[in-house]
């Protein structure tokens, strides 16, 4: 029996538009409850909504950089089901013509592409959020729920895609070029934790080619629940087909405490949303100029700008990968770049300890105190060869702590380290005259000389020697 | 096209209505002939004419992204049967 994992995903990401999708209350996360509602998203009767122009934009927007056909007239849906977390008892969503479908964004996983289809995207309301009050602190068994409106009405986008992964890690890496797409064209939060970007999958096994039973899997909070979620279904599914079983189509959650999925209580019967045409909206015809202006605003998308860096900068993949992840760290690096220093030395410096700092500090990088410039300084302070690669190490952080800027810091401490020639020169005649048996050692091919001498010029310049130009001069002496 | 008490009670449980038999068998007999009447008017010949979604001779009606004050909180659960704390209380879900 051969195989193969087939994977769906549908993503929701909230749009960060300014007022809600069809009313004007702020879109403000947290806040005291219902402190950001209004009769028209509270769903009192007698209310008109009124679509959100930047909303349909947004989506118009995402639509184009995942290379879907924008509808020429699409319609919004009323979605009937009974759950308090939506006071209408209905949400307004599209349903048979969205607002674009018919794209694909394509992935790079070790130099292998894989292109996934796009279905749609189309545009909807975010419900309300619902606290379950009672001992078990869940859903089951509650004695009431309190709901809570602020997030009803909030624009969202679902994207739907074709079963085109073909692992965990497929769609991982699908997730996060998503999540970089929707940040580029600066439209979402994209806060898997805060729940403004969320994701649920279908997954089934293929034996032999025959398509398996799908099931969905919901509650993936993060990348690495996405992983792991697909990973433990992953293996369930295979093992429940290798022993005989009959896998059941149903929808799992995930627990991540303890790392695997189990089966939602399953309905009596199959929902049945009741979609009919929102009679209160009317149909959205874009006009085409206003697509092409949106087009135009396209910026350069993550995918193009990792291999770009690849080419232009030499950068390796995997510090390509992290830098064009977040637009604004590479902008920062390319910012750094226009210095003049080397990039792919920048590079490193950026996705090894910057980085590091940023995520201890918990500083986004926009708010970076060592500026761009001030990394090119630092970089070219290790290149001149005024301080080593370790006093940088400390140099930056010094920077990133107190703003300063690295030139500056060296200064003030008397870090730079002795690169003079004639100066070193001189230390080393020193130091060989004071240690003759060393100096005979080493004429004698002996490596522990080399490092005993190594560290007594260290010791008289304080360790302010540049350490490959006094080894260099050693050996030269001594051999 | 007749529909049967299943498709009722399917119908009920889907719109929260509990319904007596009598009424069961009076809104499958009402509901029947509704589909009835729908079915007479499909044999109309609809060859290259557009759903109708709207009949408003309208697109594109737009606001512009701009948030104005929501409600005073207060206002929010006056008409609330039962809240707690700016927050609407309701029965347990499940
Ligand atoms: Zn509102």
């Amino acid at each position: 029996m051969e195989f193969e994992t087939i994977i769906g995903l549908e993503i929701h990401a909230e749009l960060n538009t300014a007022s809600k999708m069809f009313c004007g209350c702020p879109t403000a996360f947290g806040g005291a409850p219902n402190t950001s509602t209004c009769p028209i998203c509270l769903g009192h009767p007698g209310v008109l909504p009124v679509a959100n122009r930047e909303a349909v934009a947004d989506t118009i927007l995402l639509g184009l950089a995942l290379n879907c056909k924008i509808t020429p007239r699409s319609i919004f849906h009323r979605k009937n089901y009974f759950y308090p977390d939506m006071p209408k008892n209905f949400q307004i969503s599209q349903y048979d013509i969205p607002l674009t479908a018919d794209g694909w964004l394509e992935v790079e996983m070790e130099g292998n592409n894989r292109r996934v289809g796009i279905t749609r995207v189309h545009l909807e309301e975010d419900t309300g959020k619902s606290v379950h009050i009672g001992e078990s602190g869940r859903i089951h068994g509650a004695d009431f729920s309190l709901e809570d409106f602020n997030r009803a009405g909030i624009p969202l986008a679902e994207i739907v895609t074709e079963p085109d992964l073909r692992s965990p890690e497929e769609a991982r890496a699908f997730m996060q070029l998503l999540r970089a797409t929707l940040e580029y064209l600066q439209i979402s939060d994209c806060k898997m934790e805060e729940g403004s970007l969320r994701c649920d999958a279908n997954i089934s096994i293929a034996v032999d080619g025959a398509m398996g039973t799908k099931v969905e899997i919901k509650n993936m909070n993060s990348f690495r629940s996405l992983f792991r979620a697909l990973s433990y279904e992953d293996e369930r599914q295979r093992f429940a087909i290798k022993q005989g079983e009959t896998l059941v189509q149903e929808t799992r959650h995930w627990d991540d405490a303890a790392g695997v999925t189990h089966p939602l209580r399953s309905k009596e019967e199959a929902f049945d949303y009741r979609y009919f045409p929102e009679p209160d909206l009317v149909p959205i015809e874009p006009d085409p100029a206003w697509v092409e202006e949106l087009r135009g605003r396209l910026p350069e998308l993550p995918m193009e700008r990792l291999r770009r860096f690849r080419e232009q900068y030499g950068l390796s993949d995997e510090i390509a990968v992290m830098l064009t992840s977040e637009k604004a760290l590479a902008d920062y690096f390319e910012r750094a770049v226009e210095t003049g220093q080397d990039p792919v030395e920048l590079a490193k410096w950026i996705a090894g300890d910057l980085v590091a700092l940023l995520k201890d500090a918990v500083v986004p990088i926009q708010s970076c105190p060592l500026e761009p410039r001030g990394l090119g300084e630092l970089v070219a302070l290790v290149a001149q060869k005024v301080i080593s690669g370790k006093m940088a190490k400390e140099v930056l952080k010094e920077a990133f702590d107190t703003g300063k800027g690295p030139k500056e810091i060296v200064e003030a401490k008397g870090l730079s380290q002795i690169a003079d020639a004639g100066e070193l020169d001189a230390v080393v005649d020193e130091v060989i005259a004071a240690n003759p048996e060393a100096a005979e050692d080493m004429r004698g091919g002996k490596e522990q000389a080399l490092k005993f001498l190594m560290g007594q010029v260290m010791k008289k310049t304080r360790g302010q020697a540049n350490p490959e130009m006094a080894s260099d001069l050693i050996k030269k002496k001594l051999t | 096209m007749a529909i049967s008490i299943e498709d009722v009670e399917h119908v009920a449980r889907l719109a929260r209505l509990a319904l007596s038999e009598d009424e069961k068998e009076t809104f499958r007999r009402q509901l029947s002939d509704v589909l009835e009447h729908a079915r007479v008017i499909s044999e109309v010949d609809t060859e290259g004419v557009e759903p109708t979604s709207h009949t408003l001779p309208l697109v594109n009606v737009f606001r512009d992204d701009v948030a104005r004050p929501s409600l005073p909180t207060e206002e929010v659960t006056s008409n609330a049967p039962w809240a707690a704390d700016g927050a609407f209380r309701v029965p347990r879900i499940v």
